[in-house]
């Protein structure tokens, strides 16, 4: 293997880290803020990563413009879905876990 | 090959947030997983397109991040304000 490709994989796998850490804390968490406070960070980065190993295996050509135009478009798209949710539920009245009480 | 191994594995965490969407309790929660599935499948998709070797992959991932975006925004402002415009 060329050392750029085992760049790529050391990003590509550090991407896939995080999007698996985010689905724990969605499966772990006891509270709906809580889950979107694992998920909401976790996928925005771990998404970017896994998009730049992407890039950095495929130089640069036209594929790889369109690449991070995806990627570009979900740091500007991920944290304000995951804004919207938080204040939907804030406003609407979801209860908040404390600590001792039962997990949701 | 690592891009099959990370398919593999992005696979598997849509399992898990599937369940979360199925069982999770009340509707904030599945709208979460939802999301959450929204994203992967778009990670899901441009390693398809590397591991068969078609770029075309990449412009479905492109609308499908422009479409799972205004879903979850759509459906996130109806649960706010049980509405989709005010008068």
């Amino acid at each position: 293997m060329l050392p750029i490709d085992i760049l790529a994989t050391i990003i590509l796998a550090t991407g896939a880290f995080f999007m698996m850490t985010g689905t724990l804390g969605l499966l772990k968490f006891p509270d709906f803020y809580t889950r979107m406070h694992a998920t909401g960070k976790c996928d925005t980065f771990g998404q970017c990563m896994v998009i730049l190993g992407c890039v950095v295996y495929e130089g640069f050509n036209f594929i790889t413009i369109k690449l991070l135009l995806v990627s570009i478009f979900y740091l500007l798209a991920g944290p304000c879905s995951t804004h919207a949710l938080m204040k939907a539920g804030y406003v609407t009245g979801v209860p908040v876990w404390k600590k001792g009480d039962k997990r949701a | 090959m690592p891009f099959l191994v990370i398919g593999i594995l992005i696979a598997c965490t849509i399992l898990v947030a599937s369940y979360r969407c199925m069982v999770g309790p009340g509707t904030y929660n599945r709208i979460v997983a939802a999301n959450l599935v929204g994203t992967k499948a778009i990670i899901l998709l441009i390693m398809t397109g590397f591991v068969i070797e078609r770029p075309h992959f990449i412009d479905v991932a492109l609308m499908y991040a422009v479409i799972a975006f205004i879903g979850t925004l759509i459906v996130a402002k109806y649960a706010e304000r049980a509405e989709l415009c005010s008068p």
